[in-house]
């Protein structure tokens, strides 16, 4: 019974956060229209880059960092970008000065592909 | 647990063939972690079995010869699925050296390193130096070629070798080619040859007698096992057409860090066991990758199976046969 009161305090406290985080959340989704913003993480992780798909504005900076055991890479099928190998929590990042759609694969585990598009 | 994953890959297999990929595929036997396989020739037929196993009763009596194949070393992996994989291979080594049946050679079916790293290179050769075999084979695995193209690898272990690290040699009556899939890999695609080796490989068996064995050997398998986690070689097939007219191929493949064979007409397809860690079973686990076992699990697991070919007409038979419960 105690357990269960101990339990409820928290729930509660979750349920509060969750909801100013949502009002935070909204109001960053305003912010991301604008151009200037808008950095973007991608995880690797189970030999899949994720979000795969990720659009970001000219000028952004994306951010592949590995979370296997195994290490992976990040390079652009035409040359724009490659990273160095990434070894397990190591980052890669690159600013995309250029519009455009920018597909991407792991050099070593050549089945895990992804897409950048730049607006 | 083991008829459990049994099924499982047949499952797999069964996907397989529906997708027209493996039609007249047939897979006995697989196990997810050990140390290496023993080969025999005998009257050109090869033999293999898990090396942990008791050789009392070992078939190879009447071998012409007998060569091991180890795979998937990874020295400078440290993560939790094996802390010391050094310390592993040592363990295979010394499987290799308490082998009644001395064999000529060791094949290292590549992933030598974790990341190509020069002290990575250095420690396999220490541990491998301590072996009776001097003579070892390697083809390079996708580990072994990060960064510099596999320059190093080159350099080490590919003096004389074509285009990315292929070649091949005789022993005894018996043609072996070590092929490179590893290189120049295509986004979205799986293992790759490429044009040049092909033709290579074509030039090389030209003008063979049909009877020679074949034995091929190369990282990531020369059969589709499992495309999603780019399990296979994309281009597989031409190579394998070029073997169609020899009476008995064989494939040796590491890669999946499990046991997995098929026989096809007169080619038997097989891939070996890591020394360093097992992979899950294809489509069992969201991705390909190290998997933690408990360490006493790991331990005996080393050569958990015993694989034996027995000549049956034309074709193989695998009688799969796991040690200890």
């Amino acid at each position: 019974m105690r357990n269960k009161n101990m339990c409820f305090i928290p729930l509660a406290t979750t349920a509060v956060v969750a909801i100013v985080l949502l009002l935070t959340g909204s109001h960053l989704a305003t912010a991301a229209d604008q151009p200037s913003m808008a950095n973007s993480e991608i995880k690797i992780d189970n030999f899949t880059f994720g979000p795969q798909t990720v659009t970001v504005p000219v000028g952004a900076t994306v951010t592949w960092t590995n979370k296997d055991d195994i290490p992976h890479t990040s390079v652009s099928t035409d040359g724009v970008f490659k990273s160095k190998v990434l070894d397990t929590d190591e980052k890669f990042s690159y600013t995309f000065s250029k519009a455009g759609t920018y597909s991407y694969y792991c050099t070593i585990h050549p089945k895990m592909t992804g897409t950048i598009v730049v607006k | 647990m083991l008829e459990k994953k049994q099924d499982l890959i047949d499952q797999n297999l069964q996907d397989l063939n529906n997708d027209g990929v493996d039609r007249r595929g047939f897979l006995k036997c697989m196990a997810w972690a050990g140390t290496g396989l023993v080969w025999t020739l005998n009257g050109g037929i090869p033999v293999s079995r898990a090396f942990a196993k008791d050789h009392s009763q070992d078939a190879g009596k009447r071998a012409d010869f007998s060569f091991v194949q180890i795979s998937d070393s990874h020295i400078g992996f440290n993560k939790p699925a094996n802390p010391d994989v050094t310390a592993t291979l040592q363990t295979a080594i010394n499987k290799i050296n308490a082998m009644p049946n001395k064999p000529d050679f060791i094949i290292h079916t590549g992933d030598l390193s974790q990341l190509s790293k020069p002290s990575e290179f250095d420690t396999l050769d220490q541990v491998l130096k301590g072996a009776s075999a001097k003579q070892v084979y390697f083809v390079p695995g996708e580990h072994d070629m990060l960064s510099d193209n596999g320059e190093q690898f080159l350099e080490r272990y590919g003096k004389g070798t074509k285009g990315t690290g292929w070649y091949s040699f005789d022993h005894k009556g018996v043609h072996f080619v070590g092929l490179v899939n590893v290189a120049n890999l295509k986004a979205g695609g799986m293992g790759s040859l490429g044009h040049e080796q092909l033709e290579w490989l074509e030039d090389d068996l030209h003008g063979r007698s049909a009877s020679t064995p074949i034995v091929l050997f190369a990282h990531i398998p020369l059969w589709t096992i499992y495309p999603d986690w780019g399990w296979g070689t994309d281009d597989s097939e031409e190579a394998l057409s070029y073997v169609k007219r020899f009476g008995s191929v064989t494939v040796l493949n590491g890669h999946i860090h499990q046991i997995m064979q098929k026989v096809e007409g007169k080619v038997s397809f097989h891939t070996a066991m890591s020394t360093a860690f097992p992979q899950p079973a294809p489509g069992s686990a969201p991705s390909a990758g190290p998997m933690k076992v408990p360490a006493d699990q790991l331990q005996k697991a080393l050569g958990i199976t015993d694989v034996n070919y027995v000549v049956s007409g034309r074709s193989l038979a695998i009688v799969d046969s796991p040690l200890g419960a």
